[in-house]
């Protein structure tokens, strides 16, 4: 700019310069600091949406009967709105998930963080994340065409749709999650502490479980805590593959309805507006947003003090 | 176990027993960790596997190039193709400039104040909430409030939201990753802010930036909840026509096949999964290519 032929080179004309450069320059900052505010916005907008409907759904609903009832009857003429056999369903399902993910997860993690040569690990690692990548859509299909009929249903499971089929798949969705932060917490303990245990006569195996692991321990409850909160957010699989019957039950060879699964039902049929159907769909998505929103902070929080031992 | 022989003459019977269980033990850990590792492996192998064995005789240029139909043989995918490449546009159009222009702000315009905490912790919060919850939201703002009724524009915004916080956390660590010298010797000659990061920065980083798009796009590629959510009818035989058009998505379409009685159905869901699957095989094998081949480029 100063170069331009008859611009004044004067020092008080160059700082005007540059003050005007900086000033045309405001609307940008302007526009970054609004992209970076709309997710502020869109947070404040998932409340805003959910309280609305909510609100609506309670006056109607007694808060009490809608967390201690039994049955869920919405969508028929004798109306119940007992939310307890959805959320049993949810955290059933988000339970037995949990009990493929973690075991398999958590040995996966070992092996690559403490076993696997570097050209292993950086090709089985990739590999196993393609499992988180694929469509959950797909994990429906898997569940309802493979899962139950060529592994369940031998196994004494009735019908083909079932509570357990959606949830090993699932399993299998979220064991990548859960193998991939645990091992990076894993990798995360300092590898003095390795070195004293096997200074001290530990052979490979019980340093891995008698102190890669304890140490690590925090940042796996939050591997494990993200992914149940997942599994409790998961959707397609569960509407595709565990049945739509909203009954209380603690056998997952029985078809459930988890939360998730009932919002896609009441959506997929014809639900307008000023309904009380309408208004569930919102009661329940709000107690799933609290319910995901608490695992993830808790999750958060013990990953931060994870981080803190170690860094 | 000759060494388990030696070591009985050395150190006693009793701990030389021992020290074949621990190393008995340390065996079948080492086993149970490797097998852990392969079911993972052979998981992915027979998903794969049951999806093209259904699917492949259903997959020929007709699937393509025909719509829906309640005759399951005659089956095709063309206007969730359609609908997929609609929405996917809009969703790169909406979450690609501000997810880019929030992690620009966070990285190198944001004071280190409790706002920018605030942003922080929110864009992690907003990354864990389910994606049906978006659906709600789109369906509340932007189909009844924005009156954008069940369009692909509506679904654009929907999905945009879903993956912004996967294109920010993306384009953070692409931006962290260039050296501070760049900017200071930028500044030094007397470039402003904004033409430090635009001129110096922002180049060097979008080979990462770029990954990070591609697959948050491959995230919302294969989300069917929110579009449920916002009302995509799943029975659409011609393709969008502008932003404002009713839509049908591959993965709606292929929600839609599953949950058909007829017999059938599940195979043509199945050629529609390998058609989703190859698109995303691409857009992956593309980042991952994009990454390496930048890697090598990269001066620092």
């Amino acid at each position: 700019m100063s170069s331009m032929a008859g611009a004044d080179t004067s020092l008080a004309a160059r700082a005007r310069r540059r003050k005007l450069r900086r000033a045309r320059e405001l609307p940008i900052y302007g526009f970054l600091f609004a992209c970076a505010m709309l997710s502020i916005i869109t947070t404040v907008g998932i409340v805003f949406v959910l309280l609305e409907e909510t609100y609506r759904f309670f006056e109607e609903v007694s808060i009490v009967d809608f967390l201690t009832g039994t049955r869920w009857t919405p969508l028929f003429t004798s109306k119940l709105f007992g939310v307890l056999p959805l959320l049993n369903a949810t955290l059933l399902m988000a339970f037995l998930a949990m009990l493929v993910a973690i075991p398999f997860g958590v040995l996966v993690a070992i092996y690559l963080s403490e076993y696997a040569p570097p050209m292993i690990r950086s090709t089985v690692k990739p590999v196993l994340e393609v499992l988180a990548g694929i469509p959950t859509v797909v994990y429906g299909y898997f569940a309802l065409q493979f899962i139950a009929p060529q592994v369940l249903q031998p196994l004494g499971q009735p019908t083909i749709l079932s509570a357990a089929s959606a949830s090993i798949a699932m399993g299998i969705l979220i064991l990548p999650l859960v193998a991939s932060l645990s091992e990076d917490a894993m990798r995360a303990v300092p590898q003095s502490l390795r070195e004293g245990a096997y200074g001290l006569g530990s052979n490979k195996f019980e340093v891995a479980t008698r102190v890669v692991l304890p140490a690590a321990l925090s940042g796996i409850l939050a591997a494990v805590i993200l992914a149940a909160s997942r599994a409790v957010g998961e959707t397609m699989i569960v509407a595709i593959a565990s049945g739509n019957q909203p009954i209380l039950s603690w056998n997952p060879f029985d078809q459930m309805q988890a939360m998730t699964a009932y919002i896609v039902q009441v959506s997929l049929g014809d639900t307008q507006r000023g309904t009380i159907e309408y208004s569930t769909i919102f009661a329940i998505g709000s107690l799933l947003f609290i319910l995901t929103l608490v695992m993830n902070i808790f999750a958060q929080w013990l990953l931060a003090k994870f981080r803190e031992e170690y860094d | 176990m000759s060494t388990a022989q030696y070591s009985l003459g050395t150190l006693g019977r009793r701990s030389s027993s021992r020290l074949v269980i621990r190393r008995v033990a340390g065996r079948v850990f080492l086993a149970l960790c490797l097998g852990a590792t392969l079911s993972g492996i052979f998981a992915l192998g027979v998903l794969l596997y049951t999806v093209s064995a259904d699917g492949i005789g259903r997959l020929n240029w007709d699937f393509f190039s025909t719509y829906p139909s309640r005759f399951a043989d005659q089956a095709g995918a063309k206007s969730a193709i359609y609908g997929t490449v609609w929405v996917m546009a809009f969703t790169a159009l909406f979450a690609v400039p501000i997810g880019i222009g929030a992690a620009i702000y966070l990285e190198e315009f944001a004071a280190r104040n409790w706002l920018t905490k605030v942003i922080e912790t929110n864009i992690n919060n907003l990354a864990g909430v389910p994606s049906i919850i978006y659906g709600l939201l789109g369906l509340t703002i932007f189909v009844r409030i924005m009156a954008l009724d069940r369009s692909v524009i509506a679904g654009g915004l929907t999905l945009a939201l879903l993956v912004l916080p996967i294109v920010i956390v993306a384009s953070r660590e692409g931006l962290r990753a260039v050296p501070p010298s760049i900017r200071e010797a930028s500044l030094g000659l007397g470039a402003t802010k904004w033409q430090t990061v635009w001129f110096q920065v922002l180049p060097p980083a979008m080979p990462s930036i770029l990954t990070g798009v591609i697959l948050a796009l491959s995230r919302a590629i294969g989300e069917t909840a929110p579009l449920i959510m916002i009302g995509a009818l799943t029975f659409i035989a011609f393709t969008p026509t502008g932003p404002g058009s009713p839509f049908t998505t591959l993965s709606i379409q292929i929600f839609n096949w599953i949950s058909r009685p007829q017999p059938g159905f599940a195979d043509t869901a199945a050629a529609g999964i390998i058609v989703l699957l190859g698109v995303l095989l691409v857009m992956n094998g593309f980042a991952v290519g994009l990454r390496m081949y930048f890697e090598r480029k990269r001066r620092w």
